[in-house]
């Protein structure tokens, strides 16, 4: 029960993009199509998962064991490097239709800020390894939502009429605004 | 101004080319942590810092470093001052680093960092290298003065901690949340695209 209220918390009331502002630039970037923000956001939630699970286990048994919590950041973001490198000579050799989908979104994904700020903020709040895996799959849906609802607007927002300054980026990041709003307003769902 | 001289350089990060307003490079600290100015002003220093000292380092090494891994040493070098600014900030401005949380490490990760090594540093001599980080980290902090500005009166009536709003005013808690530096982005783009189309437009 409590590991199901934590996945819905950070899907929907601590969602990684609107209310803790990690993978905010994936946000912007890739939301222009809604089957392009579909593919990123499986691509995230795929590395979230692995992760968070490979972040634990190094911050529990290299780091913590032999008191290198000191390197703690060069260590994780080359165990995400070495990560999506890895998940990509996969995802190449099992599934080539499923790469192809992926295309540059997996070496992208290595300076998305919400996979460091996955690892570190498991290692800041000292999850156990199932509450770790759940932020991490948690956090992932919560990313293609986001993402998903936004590619959808911008579909729509091609046809709109919107004054010259604010093309682009300005208004997507209004509509992100309003976006955030109704988000919070689930803030009180989960205590 | 004139390509490659060491003044255009410098000067371009902060309105020609800044890092946030124009490449839209580094959105989640700029959005996270501006909620009140002494956060992002400490944000953009610690980020400016590194981004000085990495394009000082990459661009001295631009020789030796092999270009099928430079991605990665570009990390490693970027990751190795985050942690000296994070230990810096522990050690002498502890509550900052508290209300700053995740975000310090997050460093590593900031595109403009990481954008300036591969499109600038890795490619230019020292001299114009660190002109350039010193342009953009320029660039940075202006913007995130403006924004967390905006929030930090709004939002609380207080402009550096003090007073600013009079006593009737009633702090609008939206700007301090989410939504609220969303639509001040928003708008500061805006803005900005206003001003360039009227250069634009042969004035």
């Amino acid at each position: 029960m409590e590991l199901i209220l934590l996945f819905i918390s950070f899907v929907i009331v601590n969602n990684f993009v609107l209310s803790q502002f990690l993978g905010v630039c994936p946000f912007l970037g890739v939301s222009k199509k809604i089957d392009a923000a579909f593919s990123m956001g499986l691509a995230v939630t795929f590395v979230m998962s692995i992760t968070a699970v490979a972040s634990w286990a190094v911050n529990n048994f290299i780091l913590k064991k032999f008191g290198l919590e000191i390197l703690e950041y060069v260590v994780f973001i080359l165990v995400i490097a070495s990560l999506v490198q890895f998940v990509e000579m996969f995802v190449k050799k099992v599934s080539p239709p499923l790469y192809r989908a992926l295309g540059i979104y997996l070496p992208l994904i290595t300076t998305n800020c919400a996979i460091l700020g996955l690892a570190l903020l498991i290692s800041l709040k000292e999850y156990n390894f199932l509450q770790g895996l759940v932020m991490g799959i948690g956090g992932g849906v919560g990313f293609t939502l986001a993402l998903v609802l936004m590619a959808g607007i911008r579909e729509e927002l091609e046809a709109a009429d919107v004054p010259e300054p604010m093309k682009g980026a300005g208004i997507t990041l209004i509509i992100a605004g309003i976006m955030a709003l109704g988000f919070s307003g689930f803030a009180g769902l989960i205590k | 101004m004139k390509k490659g001289t060491p003044v255009y350089e410098f000067s371009k990060g902060i309105w020609k080319e800044n890092p946030i307003l124009v490449q839209l490079l580094g959105m989640c600290p700029t959005l996270a942590v501006t909620s009140t100015v002494v956060n992002g002003v400490a944000m953009a220093l610690a980020a400016s810092f590194v981004l000085i000292m990495s394009s000082l380092i990459i661009s001295s090494l631009r020789k030796i470093i092999p270009s099928s891994v430079r991605i990665a040493s570009f990390i490693v070098i970027i990751a190795t001052f985050v942690t000296l600014v994070d230990s810096f900030l522990k050690a002498y401005f502890y509550d900052i680093s508290k209300s700053l949380g995740p975000f310090i490490p997050l460093i590593i990760v900031n595109c403009i960092i990481l954008g300036r090594q591969e499109a600038f540093a890795s490619k230019n001599t020292v001299k114009m290298s660190v002109l350039d980080a010193l342009g953009m980290g320029v660039g940075f902090f202006l913007s995130l003065l403006v924004l967390s500005s905006v929030r930090e009166i709004l939002g609380f009536g207080t402009w550096f901690g003090i007073q600013v709003m009079p006593d009737f005013f009633k702090p609008w808690t939206i700007m301090i949340m989410a939504p609220g530096a969303f639509f001040t982005l928003g708008i500061m783009l805006g803005v900005y695209g206003i001003f360039k189309m009227k250069k634009s437009k042969g004035v």
